[in-house]
Order: structure tokens, then sequence, then C-alpha cells
């Protein structure tokens, strides 16, 4: 790795750290951008680079350590700050505003006025047009943002950086709605930049581009820097394995135990839209004693919806749910919950823990009804010893389950919500995206969990969009796709290709209706 | 230089705490300031008397603090408790008066105990009303209890057609007797009033601790969908904290009208801004969530006494009013800070931990 400490540094990160409530998204992270240079940035989804940049553009500011910008450290406490020291970026989402015509998005801010004349319209639109041939865009500065096409919107975007005559220009994602004759406009724009001696920081999913442009390569994983070198010295196997690393799934042990007899059946399940046809389509689906469903299906596949189904959040569900073989009257939560049934939400921020309240208070909050005495008096020390036991047995680290339940991680948040529904008591779990959102090693705590209450005998229902996941943790793997049931397979006939298929297959046959 | 930023970054973290704990003291450091400076500038504020009169004046609001208290938490808000006061107060005076007139020309008259008994009973049915708009019919707390504080006290105004009850002296041949006891009687020398709020008071914190319904109060003000897919019955909290509050500002209308031996329509009116100061003033946040019976407790007194020194101190009525504003500005403040700070704080150890 020679070269890798030369180049002119411009801008450096020291030791970085930002937390938000309940997640660490960067840790003691180093980060240095050179100047004249093509600084590129990689990593999973949720790794931490977006957190990085806002970092930079001072649109965040980090919980811990320093910025050093040309040898002098700065603070960067707006986005405006970060302007006026040079620094652009090209956000990930679009920031124009519709309404306005493509030269006033880009002189937003700054507009050329003519003292108490107002602002000098015709000049905008000339300078503009300038920035935008440049581009070759074939863009009007005249028309209105929301008349373009996404692909043009971004160019845009990418003029307004461009004109903002920066010294760093921070470009997350900007080719994802491009063509590839527009990508190629972009990298001749960005050679262009480089040899004006402009830092450019370079954000992509796009390994081949990445190679094709970059000059220096910084990996992102779970917050922390796992990889750094010169482009030039590497590969695209390189990346993937600084990316991914290689303890990437631990997955808990196969224990092999027969399940039981069918607990629970939830038939021809229907949850109308609003805007027409079916969230969940006529889903039939039934779960043993001891075994592990995991519904397999890609976003909005109406996976949530069937939990929420299940457990009575929807007025306008119809069809019938069984445990034991007696069917549930009742349609409310309360009831379902009291009958055995429980949900690990998706959203554990708004559908899961009450964040006002300490992580004791968490736990037993659904389940305060067992704990009382004469009736309607809360036993206290049996609730703290429940709440010992949960904290136990779960592994969850918690200083002083005093505290508030924000003050923990995200693995740990998501270990109180998987408590508060095992302390109901339940007889069928739902886990609606288990690990979504926790570090891995919080992941193989909450899979290993899993393994053991179905090894106790509980049902479990759990749903993911993780391919592997559902493959390592599931007896039988359903697939929803577009609210429909397409197919019930057993793990042992399973494999990659069939589940991924099954999961389009509802797409497919609405095209042909349509 | 990683040590020295280390050391810097303890410091702050450490004068960080003690300020957390000098803003959460905030309440009571408020309510010693008030009482120390009050005995300096305002003479006889020390005396036994005063202490008790001025202690019957915080009861008041106290009651009505206490069940805006549970409200808040939930997230919602009750205008309606000062209307709620003025038509109790009528009620009970006119039950005393004139009984209900029964068909057939036959009127019946209630003893003390069973007016007293159905005028609360009349404060938890509009806490009612308020909350079946609230949770059946999905109207915003502030829009339903802002039309029943309307309606409440056109009603006041309606019984006596805007006339005062006098003279609640009841009759010996009705015995209905006694109803000046709740409002000036004593026991072991303090108001009766003063042991109701007592009782109530005790009974609130105990609720709001040891019952599974006072504990999901706070569950479904800091995050109400949470707490409906945990099981909780969201609706039924929300009507009991609404009837509650309703109870509380029920015993107020009593106590006021036997404290004067009259019934006024107009009694009570504002009463309820007071109530929310107090509330807010004791810590309780108004998005919901947190929130405590001492402290808003320690809000009355601290309003009460403030009020009552002002007077005593000859300040102007519009100067009094001036004063609690910024004191209750100031509070909300303060407390919004102590919230930012702890957030920092938290986000520090998270930080350090990894």
């Amino acid at each position: 790795m020679s070269g890798i400490d030369e180049g002119d540094v411009i801008l450096e990160l020291k030791d970085i750290t930002k937390a938000y409530s309940g997640i660490v998204a960067l840790k003691n992270a180093d980060l240095k951008l050179r100047r004249g240079a093509v600084n590129v940035l990689v990593g999973e989804n949720g790794a931490g680079k977006s957190t990085m940049m806002r970092i930079i553009a001072g649109v965040e500011r980090p919980t811990l350590g320093e910025i050093w910008l040309d040898g002098e450290r700065i603070h960067l406490g707006s986005p405006a700050d970060a302007v006026s020291h040079g620094i652009g970026i090209v956000f990930q989402e679009l920031n124009l505003f519709g309404n306005l015509s493509v030269a006033e998005n880009i002189f937003a801010t700054r507009e050329m006025t003519r003292g108490l004349r107002g602002i000098d319209h015709r000049a905008q639109v000339e300078k503009a047009n300038e920035f935008l041939n440049r581009l070759e865009a074939g863009i009007n500065a005249e028309t209105l943002a929301e008349d373009l096409p996404i692909g043009q919107q971004q160019l845009v975007e990418i003029a307004r950086a461009v004109s903002l005559d920066t010294r760093i220009l921070i470009m997350d994602e900007p080719t994802s709605a491009l063509s590839a004759a527009e990508v190629d406009i972009l990298f001749r724009v960005i050679s262009d930049l480089k040899a004006r001696g402009v830092a450019i920081v370079y954000i992509s999913h796009r390994l081949e581009e990445l190679m094709r442009i970059g000059d220096y390569i910084t990996v992102l994983k779970d917050g922390q820097i796992t990889g750094h070198a010169m482009v030039k010295d590497i590969d695209t196997r390189w990346i993937v394995r600084s990316m991914i690393g290689s303890d990437a799934k631990d997955f808990a042990k196969q224990v092999d135990h027969e399940p039981g007899e069918e607990i629970f059946r939830a038939e021809d399940i229907c949850l109308p839209r609003a805007q027409g046809g079916f969230a969940v389509d006529h889903v039939s689906i039934g779960v043993r004693k001891g075994e592990i469903l995991g519904i397999y299906g890609l976003m909005g596949a109406g996976r949530s919806e069937l939990f929420e189904c299940i457990m009575g959040c929807h007025e306008h569900s119809t069809g019938s749910i069984y445990i034991d073989g007696h069917e549930l009257k009742d349609r409310d939560t309360t009831r379902r919950i009291r009958n055995g049934l429980a949900l690990i939400p998706e959203d554990r921020q708004r559908e899961g823990l009450v964040q006002t309240m300490s992580i004791a208070d968490n736990l037993t909050m659904a389940s305060l009804g067992q704990f009382l005495r004469a009736g309607f008096h809360i036993d206290v020390a049996r609730e703290v010893k429940a709440i010992k036991e949960a904290i136990r047995n779960l592994s969850i680290k918690a200083r002083n389950p005093e505290f508030d339940v924000t003050s923990m991680s995200g693995g740990n948040q998501q270990k109180v919500v998987i408590g508060k529904a095992l302390m109901t008591g339940p007889k069928i779990l739902l886990m609606d995206e288990p690990s979504r959102g926790i570090d891995v090693g919080a992941k193989a705590d909450v899979f290993l969990t899993m393994r053991r209450l179905a090894g106790e005998g509980l049902a479990i229902l759990f749903s993911t969009s993780d391919l592997e996941e559902v493959m390592a943790l599931s007896d039988r793997i359903a697939v929803m796709s577009n609210g429909r049931l397409v197919t019930v397979v057993d793990r042992r006939h399973a494999t990659d290709e069939m589940i991924v298929s099954a999961s389009a297959e509802g797409h497919k046959t609405k095209r042909m209706h349509a | 230089m990683t040590t020295a930023t280390q050391t810097a970054a303890a410091d702050s973290f450490s004068s960080g705490s003690a300020l957390l704990m000098l803003m959460k003291l905030r309440t009571f450091i408020a309510l010693f300031a008030v009482i120390i400076f009050f005995s300096i500038a305002a003479p006889n504020f020390l005396s036994t008397g005063n202490m008790i009169l001025m202690t019957k004046h915080a009861t008041q609001n106290a009651f009505l603090a206490i069940g805006m208290t549970f409200v808040i938490i939930t997230g919602g808000i009750d205008l309606s408790v000062g209307s709620i006061v003025g038509l109790c107060g009528m009620i009970a005076g006119g039950l005393i008066m004139y009984g209900v007139v029964m068909p057939l020309g036959y009127t019946m008259y209630f003893n003390v105990i069973e007016v007293a008994i159905i005028v609360a009973i009349v404060g938890i049915l509009i806490g009612a009303i308020n909350g079946l708009l609230i949770t059946r019919l999905n109207v915003a707390p502030f829009i339903a209890t802002l039309g029943t504080l309307y309606v409440a006290r056109g009603m006041a105004l309606l019984y006596s057609d805007g006339q005062t009850l006098p003279n609640l002296t009841g009759r010996e041949d009705l015995g209905n007797q006694g109803f000046s006891y709740l409002g000036s009687g004593t026991i072991f020398g303090l108001p009766v009033s003063v042991w109701i709020l007592v009782v109530v008071a005790l009974g609130a914190g105990y609720f709001a601790r040891f019952v599974p319904l006072g504990r999901h109060i706070f569950a479904v003000g800091g995050n109400e969908r949470a707490a409906r897919m945990s099981g909780i019955r969201v609706n039924r909290v929300k009507m009991f904290v609404y009837m509650f509050s309703g109870f509380c500002a029920a015993i107020v209308g009593l106590v006021i009208s036997s404290e004067l031996m009259a019934s006024h329509p107009a009694t009570g009116t504002n009463l309820e801004l007071n109530a929310i100061a107090a509330a807010v003033l004791g810590g309780t946040s108004m998005s919901g969530g947190r929130g405590t019976i001492g402290g808003t407790i320690i809000g009355a007194f601290v309003i009460g006494i403030l009020s009552d020194g002002l007077v005593m101190m000859g300040v102007s009525s519009f100067w009094q009013m001036v004063i609690k504003g910024l004191v209750i500005i100031v509070a909300v403040v303060v407390d919004q800070a102590q919230r930012r700070l702890q957030q920092r704080v938290t986000l520090m150890q998270m930080a350090k931990a990894g």
C-alpha cells in the first residue's frame, strides 16, 4: 500500500463519533480528504457513510471528535458554515424546490441582485445555462424544477454544487438516476474539477464506477473504518471483503427437534387497501408448536399488515384466527394478547418502545396484570424480580433498569421489546423483521433466543427480507408477494432461486391483469 | 492530545451532571425561593394564620392540578375544569336550597353527604363526556374540552339565571345542615379541605405507581401507538383521566361554595389555566409521558404563595399577572434546557461506551 499516506490533505476528520438516541452511527472514525483527487467512500446500507457526509456538510454535529481544514480546527455548526468553508454537497435524496425555476434553484440563498431593483433574473438564467451547458444537460434554466425527469433533476443538483465554486464537493450516489451517457458526462466534469484542485468525495454502491473514477478508497462497516487504500492497488474483491467482513452473518446453530401439532391457524385473512386491491390477499397459514416459520418477502409484500391483522389492529380486516383449534372471536389487541399472541413490531421506535419510560417500565408495561395483589395493587418486589430475570435471560446490557430506554443501543432496545412480549406469556410469537437496525452481536443473540424459545415449544412466525436469514432460521419458509401467500415450503426443499422467484410472483400476475 | 481532550470531556460531563441535578430540583428550589423571599419582604408572612390561609388557597388549585397532571401526561388537556367547578358549585347550592322537584308536586331533599356524592358524580359525568368526545368521536382534546368549557359555564348561569344562591345553611327540618364543614371545618387545626387534598394526592400518587391503570397513563402519553400494540386499552385510560379530572373539579366546586356558603355561577373562571400552570411548573411535560403528582403539588404551592405573597406586599394585581406569566415561561424554558442537557449527557455516555 505505497502512497496511501501521501497526497495533499485538505480536510481531516479525527476520531469522530456520532451517537443518535439508541444507536452509535460512527465510532472513532478518521477520514482524510485529498485535494485534486476523488475520495471514494463505500459501505453497506447503514454503515455510516451518509452520517459522515452530513457531518462534513454541517447538517449534523459530531458527538465527539474534531474536524480539521487546511491544518486548522474548524466547527461546522450549520450547512451555511460548511458552505462558507467551501464545502458543497449533492444529497442522495433530491433537494430541489419544485415550484421554482432551475435558475432560481441554482442560485437559491445567493441570488444575484441589482441593489434595490431586486433579483436580476436574466443574469441568473444566463449564468445557470452556462453551468448546465458544461454538463451537456440540455436543460433550459427557465423551466420549473418539478417538470424535469428525475435524471435531469439530479443534473441540476450537480450543477448547483459545481456553481458554488467549492473546494470540497461531496456527491452522495450522484449516478443513481443517471443514464450511462449522463454518467460519462458527469465523470468528465469530475475530472475537470479534479484538475482544478477540488477534493471530491464520491459515494456509490456501483463498484465498477468506483474502480473507474476513484483515487483513494475508504470502506465503512457498522460505523467503523475497515479499509483504506489507493484504488490502483486493489480490486473489487478487496472492497467486498472489507465491506462485509469475515464474521458477516453469525446464525444460531440448527437444533433438530420435531415440531408438535398445529397450535395456530389464520384462515382467509384479508385486508383491503385504500387505493383498491388488497394489502393482505386471502392468506391462510398455520404454525405448529415449537416451529419457526419464516415469511420472506420484499418491501410492501404485506408481511407487516398480515401480522397486524392477526393482532387485531385493523378494523376492516376479515378472516378468522384459531389457537389450539378454538376460534378467537374478540377482535381487539388486548384480548388477542391475553389469548396467547404477541407481536414484536417492525418499527421499534414508533410501535415498540415508550421512549419516555425506563427500561424496567417498558419491560413490564404489557404484563402488569400478573404482578397484582388483591386485584389492583402491583407487587413491586415480584415485578423487580421478573425484570431481573428478563434482563438475564435475554442478555440485555442494562447497567440500571431505571435508566431511560433510549440510553441503550438499538440491539438492546430490540431485546427489551422482545422481553416485553415474552412477559405476557405468549403461545405464538410474531416477529416482524426482528433483526432490523441492530448490530451483529445483538443479531446473534436474538437468533439464539428465537431458537431457544422454539425449543421450549413456542410457535414463532417471523418475517424478513434477508434471504440468508430466512434460509438459516426457519423450519418452514413462506413467501409473500404483493399481499398474496405465494408458497410455503419446507426448508429442506427450499433453494435461493425458488424463493426469490416466488417473491416476485405477485407483481407479475398483477402486471398481466393490467 | 487525546488525554487532554478526554479530561476536558470528563470535566464538562461531571459539571453537566451537577447542572442537571440542579435543574431537576428546580421546583423545590423555586418553592424555597418564594418562601424565603416573602418571609423577608412581606411582614406577617410566616405567621401560622397566614400559612394556613395560603395553604387553603393553594389547595383549591392543587386539586385541579392533580387531575390536570394525569390528563397532560396522556398527552391531552382539560380546559373545562374551571367551568365544572362553577357548575358543580351551583348544583350543590341548588340541591341544598331547592332540592329536586319530583313529579306529583313532591320535592326531595338530600343530606350533605348525599349532595356531595351527587355533585361528584356530576363532575365525573362531565369528564366522561369529554372522554367520549375524545376517544369515540376523535375530537382533539383542546377543542372537546373548550366546548364543554362553554357548555358547562352556560348551564351554570342558566341554573339560577345568573343569580347567586346565597346562604346555604340548610334547614333543620330537612336534615341538610352542616354544608359549611367542608370549607371551614378543621381537623387537628388544619382545614378539612387540606386533609381531603392529602388523601386525594396520596391516592393519586399511589395510583400512578402501584396500579396498572395508573402506569398505563404514562405509557399512553409516551407513545400511544406502542401502548396500543402492547395491549393497553388506550381509550379506557383516556376516559379515566378525564373522569378523574372532572371529579377533582367537582371537589373544588363543593369546597368553594361551602367556604362562601353561597354558589355563584361565575366561580372558577380561569382556574383551568392556573391548574395547567401548576402542572407545568411541577415538571409535567406538555408533550405527554412525563410528570409527577408531587411536583404538581409543589407547583401549585409555588403559584399560590407567589400570588398571596405579592398581595401581602401590596403589588398591584396587574403586576401580579406579569410576574406569574414570567415565572411560567421561565419554568418551561428551564424544562426544555434540562431535557436537551440530559440528552447530551446520555449521548456522551453512549459514545464513550461505544
